[in-house]
């Protein structure tokens, strides 16, 4: 049993949705009780899609137990049938109805309907959200891919991973799509975003594979190998240098040369952080923390691309967890493997980053500790979903991710100014980086908590601030001052100094400097 | 000017339902704990379920703002599933942490799941359990909110099921206000009966453990919230009376709620009158703009909260509009039995849900309006029809006279925004 307040994932059947949601043509009949029906608002509040997840659901109730579950399955999935005529019937169990043991598979099986009847198998009680969402894809393809004919010409790629409720899935298909075909290489069948199981039977058609996300389609891709000899990609397009490292990489698959217009410069954003006005960005301390696939692509851009030093690293997906310690040993960081959010808070706040880039948790995290911070990956919410084309990947991507990840902080010469002038009436710590504006002095001011809701753990004072050396610490700029004030206080504690004078603060500061 | 039925006319009293029986597209009583952990302030909510629940109480809660909110799930794994003895040790090294970490808990509730029912993890022996070991520092009850056993506000209802038999015994008369509702609403109506002179009055759940109410023979009590049978079964067997009266939505229902009160405290309507009219006239005057723009318009309530049937009525009566189809979870006909006469005759009723087929009806009527939940309502917009989610008419104050001109207005801007956007 495990005491969780918050989760990075939701668990297997919803990945399982993400998929059925995604494509079309596609039914997923779930055993499940009225309650799950929650995770339809995941995709019509969240994503805002504009129909229904393409679920039926049993919803059994107590009284069914000791009657028939299996009879009222078979009945939800004639009716689901019926109404909805499928090409095929993704049929599963939410964790509920798996402890009550009905066999979706087999009732579903033995109603002897006319499309392809797909059981899903996803342990509620051990797995999650992507886990399933990597299941089913895995078998859908698996039933649905025919083999193509010996010696039939193999043509383009295949774009696997993106699903419903993806962090900006449908933005990186676009940007990718556009990629290759900028280098003559067809898309033969993108999946399951969009795709119908008529498009998954051809997939075997294409020369190769680009997995865009691995957590959703490296297993697909990897049976796809093994059965149709399909090669499939290992980089991920997030950032100029992996771009280009990408088209390289499908270049070569496809045999076509690399157009000049395809090299690193198609993006804006390594010129902009070349350019003078991005040296404040150097060093700047970064803490990632992310599905795996987008934590390690946001600390290769943040260290190669920004000049950012990454200083801690991590993830909650466990499936990926040797990809992410090989990340963080590249970058001297100890990994952070783990899907309790109080750990990563815990990290975030003793680090004390100038910058997050993390999910939709660490933007709380970092909003209560008034650090800056950029969302990176999924969990997602409803912002995640921006009206405007918003890619993380490809050249397109980059730009976006450089614009992302330096718009909270503030900007150089303004840094400087708030150094020079820290008493300066209008730099108050109400009042944020000038481009931010007014509205928005909530993404670097910690918010105000309900009080019984604040950590009960925060470290108790040992030494005392003197008014005058209090005063001094107010004239420091606020987005520092966390930092100033413990690192004043540890450097107290260390030295035995009962009474913080504006020496000692001058003192910490000194010490502390890098 | 508000229409009154007339005497002869018993409205849905004997009605017809519609009963379902198919897929249900509604919370489980999990969801409760979002605005009861709000509520009762030194409570905590421990979840005994899957992954599921807890990723059910994160979304449900919309926006994961509390750094440590009083909710958490004990998510079961697959070493719990395998021998039960196993499951209650954890359960209580789970709790021995939660509660050592957090000291500001003083009643833990245990809320069983559809995982932990099916498991037959025994949480009312676990309760007992652990309330021994941690008493009187906290308090330990358990209900279930599992969505084989309860609805969306049924959670509510074991809730405070639970606490009933707990509270403080008295043999003074009193008046308990039963249901969760919003601070600034309870203030209300505690100005209200006490311009009344009726009291004391309580109020269950209180946002205290320590100010929780005494219950006895002389108890009588209104329910605030029409999803509250077991609650109200409970107070009977601690020997209190309820008080018939419709729900307190609207200015009509407000009136017939205090007046319920004041028959039963031999308060004569004079008095009625002279202590509700200004409120009554101040929120009439607030409703009328709305009125004018919601009367005539159809309106289509697929089942959610259990507050179907009252709202329909205020909307009908005080607000003009017209009845397509009012679908509730399910019908308590006693608990219901005034509303069910205030509302129009001929009112088609629903009861239970078949969402395919109720989706199919709800087109054909093509209402105005549709009240449904969160998974509905996107597409039905999509679909060019107008909706108003549901949930925001629970986490909403929309009780009392106040209230009455802001919960019209829940029901008036969609149809006003999808005015202004076609007018562009
Ligand atoms: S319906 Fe049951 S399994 Fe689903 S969230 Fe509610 S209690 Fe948990």
């Amino acid at each position: 049993m495990q005491l969780t307040l918050w989760t990075y994932e939701g668990p297997p059947h919803v990945g399982a949705m993400r998929v059925a949601t995604a494509m079309r043509g596609v039914h997923y009949l779930l055993h499940a009780p009225q309650g799950d029906t929650y995770a339809d608002l995941l995709f019509t509040m969240i994503e805002r899609l504009p129909r229904r997840p393409p679920v039926t659901y049993t919803t059994f109730q107590a009284r069914d137990l000791g009657a028939d579950t299996a009879g009222l399955f078979q009945q939800a999935a004639r009716d689901a049938y019926a109404r909805f005529q499928p090409q095929a019937l993704l049929v599963g169990a939410s964790c509920t109805a798996e402890l009550i043991q009905d066999d979706p598979g087999g009732l579903a099986q033995a109603l002897d309907l006319p499309v392809p009847v797909i059981p899903l198998e996803l342990p509620a009680y051990q797995r999650k959200e992507n886990y399933g969402a990597s299941e089913t894809f895995y078998q859908l393809v698996r039933a649905l891919a025919r083999r193509p004919a010996e010696g039939a010409p193999r043509r383009g790629c295949n774009l696997l991973g993106p699903t419903a409720l993806g962090f900006r899935h449908r933005d990186d298909v676009q940007e990718i799509t556009g990629l290759l075909l900028q280098l003559g290489i067809a898309v033969n069948v993108v999946a399951p975003l969009e795709a119908s199981p008529a498009d998954l039977a051809r997939l075997g058609e294409a020369a190769f594979n680009v997995v865009l996300y691995p957590e959703v389609a490296q297993q697909a891709a990897g049976w796809l190998q093994r059965q149709f000899g399909q090669p499939f990609t290992r980089t991920i397009p997030i950032g100029a240098k992996a771009t280009q490292a990408f088209v390289a990489e499908v270049a070569a698959l496809a045999g076509v040369p690399v157009p000049p217009a395809l090299q690193a410069r198609a993006s804006r954003a390594p010129w902009y952080s070349q350019s003078v006005d991005a040296t404040y960005l150097t060093g700047k301390r970064v803490f990632i923390f992310g599905d795996a696939t987008h934590a390690v692509a946001a600390a290769r851009v943040a260290a190669e691309e920004l000049g950012f030093a990454v200083v801690g690293l991590g993830t909650y997906s466990r499936e990926f967890a040797r990809d992410v310690r090989e990340a963080a040993a590249h970058h001297g960081v100890a990994p952070l493997i783990t899907d309790d959010y109080l750990e990563v808070e815990a990290a975030v706040a003793a680090l004390q980053p100038d910058l997050v880039l993390g999910t939709q948790m660490e933007r709380h995290i970092a909003k209560r500790l008034g650090i800056p911070c950029a969302v990176i990956s999924a969990p997602v919410h409803v912002q995640d979903f921006p009206a405007r084309h918003s890619p993380q990947m490809g050249y397109e991507g980059a730009n976006v991710l450089f614009d992302t990840w330096v718009h909270p902080l503030m900007m150089g010469l303004e840094e400087h100014l708030l150094g020079m002038f820290r008493g300066d009436f209008e730099f108050h710590e109400d009042a944020p980086a000038s481009h931010l504006g007014h509205a928005s002095a909530s993404m670097a001011v910690p918010e105000p908590e309900p009080q019984p809701d604040l950590p009960e753990d925060l470290p108790t004072m040992a030494a005392t601030w003197a008014p005058e050396a209090e005063r001094e610490l107010h004239r420091v700029p606020f987005f520092v001052r966390g930092k100033a004030r413990r690192n004043t206080e540890r450097f107290a504690v260390e030295r035995g100094v009962m009474t913080i004078t504006v020496e000692t603060l001058y003192e910490a500061k000194a010490h502390f400097s890098r | 000017m508000i229409p009154i039925a007339s005497a002869t006319d018993s409205g849905c009293t004997d009605a017809p339902v519609l009963r379902e029986r198919g897929q249900r597209e509604v919370f489980c009583g999990l969801t409760g704990i979002v605005w009861l952990h709000r509520k009762m302030q030194d409570a905590f909510f421990l979840v005994v379920g899957s992954r599921t629940c807890a990723h059910l109480l994160q979304s449900a809660a919309g926006v994961m703002i509390f750094a440590e909110p009083r909710f958490a799930t004990a998510i079961i794994d697959d070493r719990d599933l395998a021998g039960l003895a196993d499951a209650n040790d954890e359960l209580d090294r789970v709790v021995t942490r939660l509660l050592e970490r957090r000291p500001d808990i003083k009643l833990l509730f245990l809320v069983g799941s559809c995982p932990s029912e099916v498991i037959k993890l025994d949480l009312q022996r676990a309760a007992q359990r652990l309330g021994q070991r941690f008493l009187p520092r906290v308090r330990v009850l358990s209900y279930s909110g599992s969505g084989i056993e309860t609805t969306f506000t049924q959670g509510e209802d074991a809730c405070l099921a639970a606490l009933v038999p707990t509270l403080p015994a008295t043999a003074q008369p009193g008046l308990l206000v039963v249901g969760a509702l919003a601070d600034v609403v309870e203030a209300q109506f505690k100005r209200l009966f006490s311009g009344l002179g009726i009291g004391p009055v309580q109020f269950l759940p209180a946002r205290q453990l320590a100010d929780l109410p005494a219950v006895g023979p002389q108890t009588r009590y209104l329910l605030a919230q029409p999803f509250l049978a077991d609650t109200a079964r409970a107070l009977e067997e601690r020997g209190a009376c309820r008080i018939a009266a419709p729900f307190p939505l609207g200015v009509e229902g407000t009136t017939a709620w205090l007046r319920a009160a004041a028959t039963a405290y031999g308060v004569n309507e004079a008095r009625l009158q002279q202590v509700t009219g200004p409120a009554v006239d101040r929120a009439r005057q607030a409703l009328a703009p709305h009125r004018a723009r919601l009367a005539g318009k159809r309106i289509f309530f697929f089942p959610d909260s259990q507050l179907e049937l009252p709202l329909a009525r205020f909307v009908a009566r005080e607000l003009g509009m017209q009845l397509t189809e009012v679908g509730m979870p399910f019908l308590h006909r006693q608990h219901m039995a005034e509303e069910l006469a205030l509302l129009p005759a001929g009112t088609r009723l629903s009861e239970g849900q078949d969402v395919e087929r109720q989706l199919d009806r709800c087109r054909a009527d093509a209402p105005d309006l549709v009240v449904c939940g969160l998974g509905l309502a996107n597409p039905l917009e999509a679909e060019g029809l107008t909706t108003k989610w549901s949930i925001e008419l629970v986490f909403s104050p929309i009780h009392g006279y106040e209230q009455a001109a802001d919960l019209a207005a829940l029901f008036a801007r969609p149809l006003h925004r999808r005015q202004l956007l076609a007018a562009a």
